[in-house]
């Protein structure tokens, strides 16, 4: 009974976004004020009812009902309860449920932080989301019910979440990455509706920016956390392994990224808009192409959904219905949109420009390397493999490069900039990166790895160049302290994500030259020393958890001949799937981490172990975190908030 | 019944993979283990959904591995082994596609789009300034300061008043 209430709400949901869509629009077109006011009212209806179908599959897992289709495959008597609320997205129905409720959920923020918008401008935001919501819905109930029923045969004991998924992972990745996903849908609802009413000015940047921010740092703490936890998850220890699934996370990412630079122009300068609003489309779209890649069955990847030829179909229609949508749309309405100002080729506006441009070209050339196997396929010209040693020759040029515009883009004015500044500037930053970069190289390995120093440089590069300007801003100040607390928080929160970028770098090449492993057969008592650090292995046992049976071993670790740590590494046997799973041992730090996985069991009581020396990893997550900080910060900017007001202030003044 | 159909290829997709599978291989040298472990990321298991043949456990991966080891051991260079792998599994096995005709979009088209996408950066920056000066010129009240004359010369007495209250908030702000 309570299952059938769920899709009950799941079809009053559909109901009231399918009103959502059409009642605010139609007043926003023929002026009737009371027609979208309704707009409001309706997304928090969409809202309620989607949370109380959340709830009621929650409550389907707690009570292990296994009539429903979807627990019993993804839950047991036996998973603990954090698995069982975390399983409600751990498959594709549920996770299409978690989706469309995150989707609702930013409709209705928009709607209650909408006060000081021009009401007609909300309508038709509040409906373009609206429309999203209900072609979601639609597909839930057609082809992706969470609520179906196993009856009358329903199994008394459940298949259990999938031993992978039984992880913090799954409970913080998920959440996270789709509110960056679905964030996304706010700036194109904002792009739409400002094509729909013409009125594409610095007013529609200065509303969608904020936004976009908080989608974007979402987005980047989504992938940061699904990259952490394949790395300690999976037992091999990348942390990122160009697979079409984070593929289809990396694009919308990249997309967006162009777009939060490009709407800074856009609401400074008023140029760039049709530019910018194409992002903002693109970038929706290509979360949604993510969505039709990972569960349509056409990419071949370790984490894809199940598939289902239906499903692919239905998506692939609301992908070609959306696209070619709003793509029409923009055809019909971009011509007519003039800039409000001009540039010189050496100023600010030109260096974001190139910033777009590296940021779109990279999301082409991870489109082009995703898609070209199965076109490959398609035209019969054979099959082939697109891995990582196609993606890092191209995307790490690319993204030095972009790297290398970032420090000179610190010194950049509006309009237009003398190029004797960048060079009076940028001289002494350039070659004290240089410098710093050599010299903390041969401090820490007495070598120089070719790699390691171009991501040493790129990377003092960000810090001095953004340094040395923040130093002059506080100069120009009376004193130090009112310099400091005279910059905006939007000022603070780019000069942290962009020290992500810095950290991140580190990190990435560090510990990508530097790793350093050892597969070895250890039996008890073995020891195995590398780097400084003694490994002895002190045999395995076995244990019992709650729904598997596991080998211990428990390896000592020296470092430097004295008793460091106890690590122990796992090999589980999950019972309800008879799934045999890794869980690595792992010794995080700041500079290193030790990172040790079983393998086979050998004879004796000896087994193959996996040792590994991890450097500066943890910096590649630390870099995303800051990227993700900063961008919350921007967004937090009480100008916004300030601004909005007086834009609706404004906007007054002329109606009358 | 459908969703019940679902369901062993549901655990089927996801039950690949979670198994660390290795092999503890002795070499001669650290330079013929660095090979390996470089070719072994570079090779696709041919059965897999998508894994390198050191990342997957399936045992045609522990197969590939093995012969790996073996032909580095022998002495083959790189790419006779990769030419032998490709020949005896195709194109597919390397995850470096090779330079061909077919692929010459995969891997020249991205510079491509970098070129043309800067140029744009490059005629769009320079169009906008010299019809900004064209402007200019046209304009009677032509100053030397560019951008205040365009924006500014459209104005009337009263917009240009509310103009500067509004300049005047900002700096307040």
């Amino acid at each position: 009974m309570i299952p059938e209430l769920g899709t009950f709400a799941t079809i009053l949901a559909l109901c009231l976004s399918l009103i959502l869509s059409v009642v605010p629009m139609i007043g926003a077109y023929t002026g009737n004020k009371l027609w979208v006011d309704y707009a409001r009212p309706l997304a928090k209806g969409v809202f309620f009812f989607l949370s109380v179908a959340l709830v009621i599959l929650g409550y389907a897992f707690l009570t292990d009902d296994f009539s429903v289709t979807y627990v019993a495959q993804g839950s047991n008597y036996n998973t603990p309860w954090y698995f069982k609320i975390s399983a409600i997205w751990g498959g594709h129905e549920g996770s299409l449920l978690l989706w469309v409720w995150i989707q609702a959920f930013w409709t209705l923020a928009v709607a209650v932080k909408s006060k000081n918008l021009p009401i007609d401008i909300v309508g038709r935001v509040l409906a373009v989301m609206g429309m999203i919501t209900a072609a979601f819905l639609l597909f839930i109930l057609f082809t992706s019910s969470p609520f179906d029923r196993l009856l009358p045969n329903s199994p008394a004991q459940g298949a259990d979440l999938n031993p992978l998924l039984q992880d913090f992972g799954l409970i913080v990745h998920p959440p996270a990455l789709y509110m960056g996903y679905v964030g996304l849908s706010v700036a194109f609802s904002f792009a739409i509706a400002a094509l729909l009413s013409g009125r594409l000015d610095a007013a529609w940047a200065r509303w969608s920016r904020p936004w976009t921010n908080v989608a974007w740092a979402f987005l980047t703490l989504g992938i940061a956390l699904g990259s952490w936890w394949a790395y300690y998850e999976l037992g091999w220890g990348g942390w990122w392994f160009w697979d079409p699934v984070e593929n289809a996370s990396l694009m919308p990412w990249l997309v967006a990224t162009a777009l939060i630079h490009s709407l800074a122009v856009t609401e400074k300068r008023g140029v760039f808009k049709s530019w910018t609003v194409l992002l903002a489309i693109s970038a929706f779209c290509l979360s949604l192409l993510g969505t039709f890649l990972v569960r349509s069955g056409v990419l071949t990847s370790v984490h894809a959904f199940a598939t289902d030829p239906e499903r692919g179909v239905f998506i692939l229609g609301m992908l070609i219905f959306v696209i070619g949508g709003s793509l029409l749309l923009y055809a019909i309405r971009a011509g007519s949109v003039k800039s409000e100002s001009t540039f010189a080729l050496s100023s600010r506006e030109s260096m974001l420009l190139v910033n777009n441009i590296i940021f779109t070209v990279a999301c082409a050339m991870v489109l082009i390397g995703t898609l070209y196997p199965l076109v490959m396929d398609a035209l019969d010209l054979g099959k082939i493999s697109v891995g990582p040693p196609y993606f890092n020759a191209l995307f790490v040029p690319m993204m030095s490069l972009m790297v290398i515009f970032l420090g000179i883009a610190a010194f950049s004015r509006w309009k237009e900039t003398p190029t004797q500044l960048y060079i009076s500037k940028l001289w002494l930053p350039a070659v004290l990166a240089v410098v710093a970069a050599v010299v903390t190289h041969w401090i820490y390995s007495q070598s120089i790895e070719p790699w390691v120093l171009l991501a040493l440089v790129l990377s003092y590069w960000i810090v001095f160049t953004w340094g040395r300007e923040f130093i002059s801003r506080l100069r120009n100040r009376d004193d130090m302290i009112t310099g400091f607390t005279k910059q905006s928080r939007s000022y603070y929160g780019m000069m942290l994500a962009h020290l992500g970028v810095a950290v991140m770098i580190v990190g990435v090449a560090m510990v990508t030259v530097f790793v350093e492993h050892r597969d070895a057969r250890m039996a008890p008592g073995d020891q195995i020393e590398f780097r400084g650090y003694t490994f002895i292995f002190d045999g395995a046992r076995e244990v019992q958890g709650p729904n598997y049976t596991s080998d211990m071993a428990r390896v000592r670790v020296l470092r430097d001949g004295v008793p460091y740590r106890e690590m122990f590494p796992e090999k589980r046997m999950y019972t309800a799937r008879g799934m045999v799973m890794t869980q690595v041992a792992l010794q995080p730090g700041f500079t290193r981490d030790l990172y040790i996985a079983m393998g086979e069991e050998l004879e004796n009581g000896a087994w193959a172990m996996r040792l590994q020396f991890k450097p500066f990893v943890r910096w590649i997550w630390l870099g995303a975190l800051f990227m993700t900080a900063g961008a919350m910060l921007a967004a937090s900017d009480p100008r916004y908030r300030k601004q909005a007001k007086r834009d609706a202030a404004q906007r007054q003044l002329v109606t009358e | 019944m459908r969703s019940i159909s679902i369901l062993p290829l549901l655990l089927l997709l996801l039950s690949f993979s979670i198994q660390a599978s290795f092999e503890t291989y002795e070499f001669s040298t650290t330079h013929n283990e660095m090979r390996y472990f470089k070719l072994s990321k570079e090779l696709r298991c041919p059965t897999c959904q998508n894994q390198n043949i050191s990342d997957s456990d399936a045992p045609l991966a522990a197969d590939l591995r093995r012969e790996l080891h073996r032909m580095i051991e022998e002495g083959y260079q790189d790419d006779a082994i990769l030419d032998f792998m490709v020949s005896r599994f195709g194109d597919f096995v390397h995850y470096k596609p090779r330079i061909a005709p077919e692929t010459y979009f995969l891997w020249y088209g991205p510079f491509a789009l970098l070129f043309g996408g800067l140029s744009v950066v490059f005629f769009v920056a320079r169009n906008r300034r010299l019809r900004a000066a064209a402007q200019v010129s046209e304009s009677p009240a032509a100053t030397n300061d560019v951008e205040d004359t365009s924006v500014t010369s459209a104005l009337t007495p009263e917009e240009r008043a509310r103009l500067d209250r509004l300049l005047q908030q900002d700096k307040n702000l």
